[in-house]
């Protein structure tokens, strides 16, 4: 068997006497998609902001790619192709939806040229392109997870971190977000997913992770984890149907 | 703006500008040329200042550190090695370079932000004031005046019988701090300094090196100050530190771009052009006031006072500038039709 992509081991971060993780162990191979779940204020945010670098870990050790990430700035571990959106969009307001998105492919090219053309294929890709060429202010709520979306694409990523992208969209909105993440995981891009709409999360994850109280309660398939007593108890308050489809 | 604005645009623009003063200071009096040469130098400082401030966002109130040490730079080396003034002027921009990356490292490792750095930066630049007053290599506060040669040099930047001529060398040094500018801003540099401006969060999980393209930014902002700084003293024949690295060439510095749009590639420009003029009229109004107004005659401050309320009524009014003011402009009439 290889390497995971993603591996982390037993992190764990302490905000005074809060432990929001404690000894989270995480692993994620090639193109899996894995749902990261769990009530408010489990630490799935913090496990995310652990692993892309925004901050160190008190304990554990984060690889990705073999390659030991521990303690790296933000930005190294975007160009190591670890990239991640954030839970309430971040858009450069001033500048327009398309170069946004450029700020992201810059990461690939110097190439002014280079970059918009890139840029325009996601925007195309996000179903986006109406909207190219107007500030990034003027965007609904929904078009702002799509641009996030967007600006991490552009970077070409090996593995995404989403932060709740489908937060706020309404239950269609969610479908086709579900449907472009399968896209982008057809084009080989692994992700870790952090949702609370349990519909598609389930539909969308190969595994899932359950996070309570900064602690991993549960990892396994979609159906494993919907039957798990404890998750049922932590989290689903019932058990949960999942769609057959 | 449906397409990649064309990146070479803007450098017609540039020549269109160049064309527009060559052809105009053919027709100009002794007044209106020093006027020019004043529209330019503040043009040129303005769009030095916005490639940190406006493009970046990192807004400094310290400006008059790197153009005090361009004024410095060249001054000392023209009477000391008798070095020709636009060595001196390489040389100030290399050092006021070189200043500027202490102070950008000390400021953004430790991630002085927004008001907080707008302290550092003036705090910087006050200290260097202090430190010229005592410095005797420099003459003290006392400050020191530029030798005279008589007559006219290119090479020693003097031109006692053309004047005009000080109106082509800043022309020739606007042109090289407005090439830079649109260069930054047509780049992917320019992308980035606008990306930390918006966002520092997002723009590192982008790839963005917040940190060091900061540094790059304040850089070359505070090289390009120095140019500004060497051309006053010869300009002016004399140099103090109340005069370069105190408090009012700051703010004179950081207005025109404000005024004219902020972190737009010809707002500094368009600042420079409007509130040059509008300075010079103050100043002689304030020196001859119409009778009903005597009592204003004479008293120092008045200009900066009605700068001020102009300041305001702009910031108020327009916020983005004149650039972003007319830009809603258009696009209104265009959503009319």
């Amino acid at each position: 068997m290889s390497d995971p992509l993603l591996l982390c081991t037993r992190a764990t971060k302490a905000f005074g006497g809060l432990v929001a993780v404690n000894g989270a162990t995480i692993e994620l191979d090639e193109e899996e998609i894995l749902g990261l779940i769990g009530p408010n204020g489990a630490g799935k945010t913090t496990l995310f902001n652990i692993i892309s670098g925004e901050i160190p870990p008190d304990e554990g050790s984060i690889h990705f790619n073999g390659v030991d990430i521990t303690g790296l700035k933000p930005h190294v571990i975007a160009q190591k192709g670890l990239v991640r959106t954030f839970q309430i969009a971040k858009p450069f307001a001033k500048l327009s939806v398309v170069e946004n998105v450029m700020v992201g492919a810059f990461i690939n090219t110097s190439n002014v040229e280079r970059a918009n053309q890139l840029a325009r294929e996601v925007i195309e890709f996000v179903g986006l392109s109406s909207h190219a060429d107007q500030p990034a202010s003027n965007l609904t709520t929904a078009s702002r997870k799509k641009l996030e979306l967007a600006r991490a694409l552009a970077t070409r990523p090996k593995l995404l971190l989403l932060d709740e992208v489908m937060a706020g969209l309404t239950p269609t909105e969610s479908v086709s977000m579900v449907e472009l993440l399968q896209g982008i995981r057809e084009q080989g891009v692994t992700q870790l997913v952090i949702e609370h709409v349990m519909q598609a999360i389930m539909t969308l994850s190969d595994r899932i992770a359950v996070l309570h109280h900064g602690e991993l309660i549960a990892t396994g398939t979609p159906k494993q984890v919907v039957s798990d007593s404890s998750v049922i108890e932590a989290y689903l308050g019932e058990e949960f149907e999942i769609a057959e489809n | 703006m449906s397409k990649l604005r064309n990146i070479s645009s803007d450098y017609y623009w540039l020549l269109a500008v160049v064309f527009f003063f060559l052809i105009v200071s053919l027709f100009l009096d002794q007044f209106q040329i020093s006027l020019a040469i004043l529209i330019l130098f503040w043009a040129l400082l303005g769009a030095a200042w916005n490639i940190l401030g406006g493009y970046a966002g990192q807004f400094s109130f310290g400006h008059a550190a790197y153009y005090g040490i361009g004024a410095y730079a060249s001054v000392v080396l023209l009477l000391n090695y008798d070095l020709s003034p636009w060595v001196g002027m390489l040389a100030g921009a290399a050092l006021a370079g070189l200043f500027a990356l202490l102070i950008g490292y000390l400021s953004f490792r430790y991630g002085l932000k927004g008001a907080y750095f707008a302290l550092a930066t003036f705090a910087f630049a006050e200290m260097l004031r202090l430190i010229a007053s005592e410095l005797e290599l420099i003459n003290t506060s006392v400050g020191i005046h530029v030798p005279l040669i008589g007559g006219d040099s290119w090479l020693r930047l003097q031109f006692e019988d053309t004047p005009t001529n000080f109106f082509y060398s800043i022309l020739i040094l606007f042109v090289l701090v407005m090439v830079v500018s649109i260069w930054v801003a047509r780049h992917k540099v320019g992308y980035y300094f606008q990306a930390i401006r918006e966002d520092e969060d997002a723009a590192s999980a982008l790839g963005v090196d917040p940190v060091g393209f900061k540094l790059a930014a304040i850089v070359i902002s505070g090289a390009l100050t120095a140019l500004g700084g060497s051309f006053f003293v010869q300009h002016f024949g004399f140099v103090s530190p109340e005069l370069v690295f105190g408090v009012a060439i700051s703010i004179e510095i950081l207005l025109r771009p404000i005024v004219g749009g902020i972190g737009t590639i010809w707002g500094p420009l368009i600042g420079a052009i409007v509130l040059t003029p509008l300075a010079e009229f103050t100043r002689t109004f304030v020196r001859n006031p119409p009778p009903f107004l005597e009592v204003i005659e004479g008293r120092a401050g008045v200009d900066v006072m009605i700068f001020g309320v102009i300041l305001i009524a702009i910031i108020i009014f327009m916020p983005d500038g004149i650039v972003g003011a007319a830009k809603r402009l258009g696009e209104r009439y265009i959503s009319r039709e």
